[in-house]
C-alpha cells in the first residue's frame, strides 16, 4: 500500500480514487453491526493474542488512528481479557524485518538477527498467537517461529474474523494450532 | 569523536551532494548525532553499521563506503528512525537513495527478480502471474466453496465489475501458493453486503520495483494500478491489510 501511496505522490499520478484499508473497514462494520463477531468462542479457552502493528499501515500510512481500529476489532474478536500489547506499539512499534524486500533480498541471517527484536517482543507476550495483518510480516514472523523454534502461531486477522462468526472452513484453519483446528466450526 | 575534527565542507562526498538535492531542507545537516534511531533500530549491529553511523558516513563524504556497504539491503525502510529521530532525519530515504547506486544487475537477485516479473503483465502480480491465471483461480476457488460449503451458494468474487465501490487488491502468495485463504476474506465481505472487485489489471498488491529503488519500473507499476482502478471507476482502492 505504501508503494502505492508514495509512488502517486512522488510522481505525480493523476488518480480519482482513495487509498483504503480493509482494517479500517472492519473496524467500522462492526460500530455498525453489520459484522457481528463476538468472543464467546474464547470465553473458556482463554486463548492469549497480540498484535503485530505493520510499518507499511500505521507508522508509514495511516498512523495511530489505525492501530487503535485494528486493536479495537482485535478486541471485539478474541475478547479483550485475551488480548496483550507488545512494547512498543504502534506508530512507535518494531518493525518484523519482512519489509523492504527483505524477504527476498538473500540476506536470510540478517533477517533473522533482525527479527530477533520482533521475536523478543512475542515471545514477553506470552501470547499463544500473534495476529499479522500484513503479508510480509505474516511471512517474517512465521519464518522466526520456525527458525527460533518458539511456539507462537501467526495468524492472518480474516481468519479470526472468520472464526469468531462461525464461517471459517476446515481447510481456511491452515495457520491456527491444534487448539483451534475445530473451534466454532460451521454447523454444517 | 575523531571525526568531528575533520571540516565537513571540505570533503567532496558526490553521494552527499545528492541527498541534499534530494532531500528537503537540509535534512542530512541536522543530524545531532545522538544516537536515538540507532537504539531503536533492528538493524544496529548488522555489517558493523548502524543507522547513525550511516548518516555520519553520508554526511562526510564517504562515497564508497555508503553505496557499497550490503547493510543498506539489511535496513527495511520501515521508518522507526524517522520518527524517533529529534531532528527527523530521512534516513531510509538515504538508505534507498544508497541501494540505487548499487547498479541494477548488482542488487539482490530475488528483489530483482521480482520486479522483472511484475513488469511482465499488467496485474503487476511479482510472481509473474497473468490475467488468466488469476481470473481462472478466482473462479475455481469460487466454484469449489459454492458447491462444497453449505449456505455459501451465492458466494461472490467479482472480476473487473465496473463502478464498483472498491477495488480489492489481493498479494500474489494467496492466488498462487494458497487460494483458500482467499476465501474468508470473500465471506466477509458478502455478509456486510460490501460492492466490492478485482481488477484482472493490478490486482497485485506487492511492489518489489519500490525496493529495488528502480524508480522507472516502480512508477510504471503504479501507473498501471491507478489506471486499472480508475478504469473500473471504483471510488476505493482496497487493500487486505
Ligand atoms: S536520531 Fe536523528 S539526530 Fe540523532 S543521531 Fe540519529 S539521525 Fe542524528
Ligand atoms: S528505517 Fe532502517 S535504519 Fe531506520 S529504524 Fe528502520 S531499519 Fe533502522
Amino acid at each position: 500500500m505504501f508503494a502505492v501511496r508514495a509512488g502517486l505522490q512522488k510522481f505525480n499520478i493523476e488518480h480519482n480514487f482513495e487509498i483504503e484499508s480493509i482494517i479500517r473497514l472492519y473496524a467500522r462494520w462492526i460500530r455498525e453491526d453489520k459484522l457481528k463477531v463476538n468472543s464467546d468462542w474464547n470465553k473458556d479457552l482463554q486463548v492469549k493474542f497480540t498484535v503485530q502493528d505493520p510499518c507499511q499501515l500505521v507508522r508509514k500510512s495511516f498512523g495511530d488512528p489505525v492501530a487503535e481500529d485494528l486493536r479495537y476489532v482485535v478486541k471485539k474478536v478474541v475478547g479483550e481479557e485475551n488480548f496483550v500489547d507488545m512494547h512498543p506499539n504502534r506508530s512507535n512499534n518494531y518493525c518484523c524485518g519482512g519489509g523492504g524486500g527483505y524477504l527476498q533480498s538473500g540476506y536470510t541471517e540478517a533477517r533473522h538477527q533482525y527479527g530477533k527484536v520482533k521475536l523478543n517482543q512475542i515471545l514477553a507476550t506470552k501470547a499463544d498467537y500473534c495476529i499479522a495483518p500484513c503479508h510480509n510480516c505474516h511471512s517474517q514472523i512465521h519464518d522466526l517461529s520456525e527458525h527460533f523454534e518458539a511456539d507462537y502461531h501467526t495468524v492472518h486477522l480474516w481468519t479470526l474474523i472468520a472464526l469468531s462468526l462461525g464461517i471459517l472452513a476446515e481447510n481456511e484453519r491452515e495457520y491456527l494450532g491444534d487448539d483451534l483446528k475445530e473451534v466454532n466450526m460451521p454447523g454444517y | 569523536m575523531a571525526e568531528e575534527a575533520l571540516k565537513v565542507s571540505d570533503l567532496k562526498g558526490e553521494f552527499r551532494k545528492k541527498v541534499r538535492e534530494l532531500l528537503p531542507k537540509g535534512n542530512l545537516d541536522l543530524c545531532l548525532t545522538c544516537g536515538t534511531c540507532s537504539g531503536g533500530c533492528p538493524a544496529t549491529g548488522l555489517e558493523g553499521m548502524d543507522p547513525r553511523k550511516f548518516v555520519r558516513m553520508v554526511m562526510l563524504g564517504l562515497d564508497e563506503e555508503v553505496t557499497t556497504t550490503p547493510w543498506v539491503w539489511m535496513c527495511s525502510m520501515c521508518q522507526r528512525c524517522i520518527y524517533a529521530c529529534p531532528m527527523s532525519v530521512d534516513i531510509p530515504q538515504m538508505v534507498g537513495l544508497a541501494r540505487q547506486a548499487w547498479p541494477r544487475e548488482t542488487r539482490p537477485k530475488g528483489i530483482l527478480g521480482s520486479c522483472d516479473m511484475a513488469l511482465r503483465h499488467d496485474t503487476c502480480s511479482a510472481m509473474g502471474t497473468s490475467e488468466e491465471d488469476f481470473e481462472f483461480v478466482v473462479e475455481d476457488v469460487l466454484a469449489e466453496v459454492r458447491e462444497e460449503q453449505p449456505g455459501w451458494e451465492n458466494l461472490e468474487a467479482p472480476i473487473n465489475k465496473k463502478g464498483a465501490m472498491y477495488f480489492l487488491n489481493q498479494n500474489s502468495r494467496e492466488p498462487v501458493t494458497e487460494p483458500e485463504e482467499m476465501v474468508p476474506l470473500w465471506k466477509i465481505l458478502h455478509l456486510v453486503g460490501a460492492d466490492w472487485t478485482y481488477g484482472t489489471k493490478g490486482w497485485a498488491a506487492e511492489n518489489y520495483c519500490m525496493f529495488l529503488q528502480d524508480w522507472e519500473a516502480w512508477e510504471h507499476i503504479v501507473r498501471v494500478k491507478a489506471k486499472a482502478v480508475d478504469d473500473l471507476e471504483c471510488k476505493y482502492w482496497l487493500n487486505t491489510e
